[in-house]
């Protein structure tokens, strides 16, 4: 899916010679965003090679050590790298963070999309819903599909937990995919597609959907800062990634909140991955929206 | 007005009935089963008779329909059930915790106002010059510093530089102000942050937008003040965005404040909802969702009257 969106929307885009290059030139400090991006990308990507320990190993002679070249950003109360658990932890948190976005914002654009397709009754059906699941918090609905779900590992990652992320996202996408629709409607080579007695689902996927790729590329951008941070959240909460996986959020729950002022380190570093990361993210969303959509521009 | 407000009131009754639906079926069509979740939780061995004996304890044999008829009868009543860990009614459990809750919001509500609406004004005046850019440093990382975090490291900056910790434990405002607010003004700070984060860069935005209508224009033509300008002309009509903004970022305060009630040890609505679900309490759970549902659409249904009475236009409609 995710790489079929990604062709379909440089095709959008005006024909350019290079238009990575020109997102480069244009938006600075989204380029800054996709570059500390990369950088975690690497570190999920090249764990094992950048992390100097096992995240996982425990090591009772090195427990609570201050941060120095042996240990750089010290080690907890069981003696782990913090280092290494942040290098693994971005795995974690871009592995959630990226699947539940893709996820929740596809289904949403294919639920937005048929509902300012369809328009009338279903569209109103469709719109209450997406209402009414508005109206509950982020993390509230999270929580709930955490309660009711368990959890579901495949992979070494949480199917369920992907699903909780995901549900919220849903009917946000779905507002922003319906309101594009109704623009793209309302044009004349949707009435052609028609009058050529295609199908709806051909109409849906071929001549509307290539047409809602930029706020949907912009939608995945925006929804991958906020769950990052929702599974951060989660996984603090204990309701999350659990123990022995290295997450970001998890090193910053339970007992660490013991060792304030015994190793400050332990709650530092992994905040400013967080941090980092959705700040990353939403530097580069919003670049993105000011490039793919210039009447936003200001 | 009246008329508005009640007609507005009577509005919200459907979408009440709605998300009351929405919970209900969220909590028992979802697949995955409560129970088992609960009583085999991490791979415990429990006979299949117990965990028959634990759906009829809690009514949950019973026919969907029946059971759908029980909760919205109940909820006509106010009846939420009872919490299925303490056997105590929901919604007692929830008018015990919900004070604290409701006064941190209110006051981290209070903060991002207070921060949002100079900040966003200072920054829009003077654009582009070192005030601009330090304001929106500071916005844009608000958005991205988790409040839990920021309250471990409120934490941590009180801890060493004072060697001071809050009191644990929740005094009523008119008991002992001093206590309540050395108490609630930490977590406040915390997820008020993001608030007014988000708040100010609206105001900055929505302020912008207003400096480049043709009233104002027409102002500084005719000479007046600055200040003048802004106070008569400008202010008022860019705080309509931002009072939005605020409205919909209510949620995510409630958000904020559901995770970082863990981090001060505060009993509040938070803590409840994170107990509840770590214990598959989904009487409390559903309880706990339709109040915060309801103080959501309050909430922003607060932010329409208020929108009304900023801008007489909207009113008359």
């Amino acid at each position: 899916m995710a790489t079929i969106a990604t062709t379909a929307a440089v095709d959008t885009l005006p024909k350019r010679p290079n238009a990575l290059w020109q997102f480069i030139k244009a938006q600075p400090f989204g380029t800054a965003g996709l570059l500390i991006i990369l950088v975690y990308v690497v570190c999920a990507f090249g764990a094992a090679w950048i992390s100097p320990y096992n995240p996982e190993e425990i090591d009772f002679a090195a427990m609570l050590t201050r941060p120095s070249a042996v240990h750089w950003f010290g080690t907890d109360q069981y003696g782990r790298d913090v280092f290494s658990r942040i290098v693994y932890g971005s795995r974690t948190a871009l592995a959630v963070g990226i699947l539940s976005a893709v996820i929740g914002c596809t289904v949403g654009a294919l639920i937005g999309a048929a509902s300012g397709y369809f328009s009338g009754r279903i569209d109103t059906a469709i719109q209450r819903v997406v209402d009414i699941m508005l109206s509950f918090p982020i993390i509230v609905l999270a929580m709930v599909v955490v309660a009711v779900l368990g959890k579901r590992t495949a992979f070494g990652i949480d199917l369920n937990l992907i699903a909780a992320i995901a549900l919220p996202i849903v009917p946000r996408m779905a507002r922003v995919s319906r309101a594009s629709t109704l623009s793209i409607v309302a044009m004349p080579f949707i009435d052609a597609a028609r009058a050529a007695g295609f199908g709806h689902n051909r109409i849906i996927l071929r001549h509307i959907v290539p047409n809602i790729v930029a706020p949907y590329l912009i939608m995945v951008s925006a929804s991958m800062a906020q769950a990052i941070l929702l599974e951060a959240s989660l996984s603090f909460l204990g309701l999350g990634v659990t123990e022995p996986t290295a997450a970001w959020g998890l090193m910053l729950s339970g007992t660490s909140a013991d060792f304030y002022q015994t190793a400050p380190w332990m709650i530092l570093f992994p905040g400013v991955a967080i941090t980092l990361a959705v700040f990353a993210f939403n530097l580069f969303g919003d670049s993105l929206r000011d490039w793919l959509d210039p009447k936003l521009k200001s | 007005m009246f008329w508005y407000l009640l007609r507005r009131l009577i509005l919200v009754i459907p979408t009440l009935i709605g998300v009351a639906i929405a919970v209900f079926f969220l909590i028992r069509v979802m697949p995955g089963d409560v129970v088992v979740v609960k009583l085999r939780a991490d791979g415990a061995a429990v006979s299949d008779e117990t965990i028959a004996a634990e759906r009829k304890r809690l009514g949950l044999d019973k026919p969907l329909y029946q059971q759908f008829a029980d909760y919205m009868v109940g909820l006509t009543q106010f009846d939420l059930g009872k919490s299925l860990w303490t056997g105590e009614s929901v919604g007692k459990e929830i008018a015990l915790r919900a004070p604290v809750s409701f006064q941190i919001a209110l006051m981290a509500g209070l903060i991002a106002i207070l921060i949002a609406i100079p900040l966003g004004t200072l920054s829009a005046l003077y654009r582009d010059s070192w005030i601009d850019h330090s304001v929106r440093v500071v916005a844009v990382s608000g958005l991205a510093i988790p409040s839990f975090w920021l309250g471990m490291l409120i934490i941590l900056g009180l801890l060493s530089l004072f060697n001071w910790l809050p009191k644990i434990g929740y005094v009523p405002f008119w008991e002992d102000p001093i206590t309540n607010l050395s108490v609630t003004i930490w977590p406040a700070a915390s997820v008020g942050y993001r608030y007014a984060a988000v708040a100010t860069r609206m105001m900055r935005s929505s302020l912008l937008e207003v400096m480049r209508e043709d009233y104002i224009r027409t102002a500084k033509a005719k000479g007046v003040w600055t200040r003048l300008i802004m106070r008569r002309h400008a202010l008022r009509n860019a705080l309509l965005p931002v009072v939005t903004v605020i409205g919909l970022e209510f949620a995510f305060l409630i958000g904020g404040l559901v995770v970082t009630e863990q981090v001060f040890n505060i009993n509040g609505i938070g803590k409840l909802f994170v107990d509840a679900t770590a214990r598959g309490d989904f009487n409390l759970i559903q309880g706990l969702v339709l109040f915060i549902a309801t103080c959501f659409i309050l909430i922003n249904l607060a932010v329409d009257l208020l929108y009304g009475w900023l801008d007489p236009r909207i009113r008359l409609n």
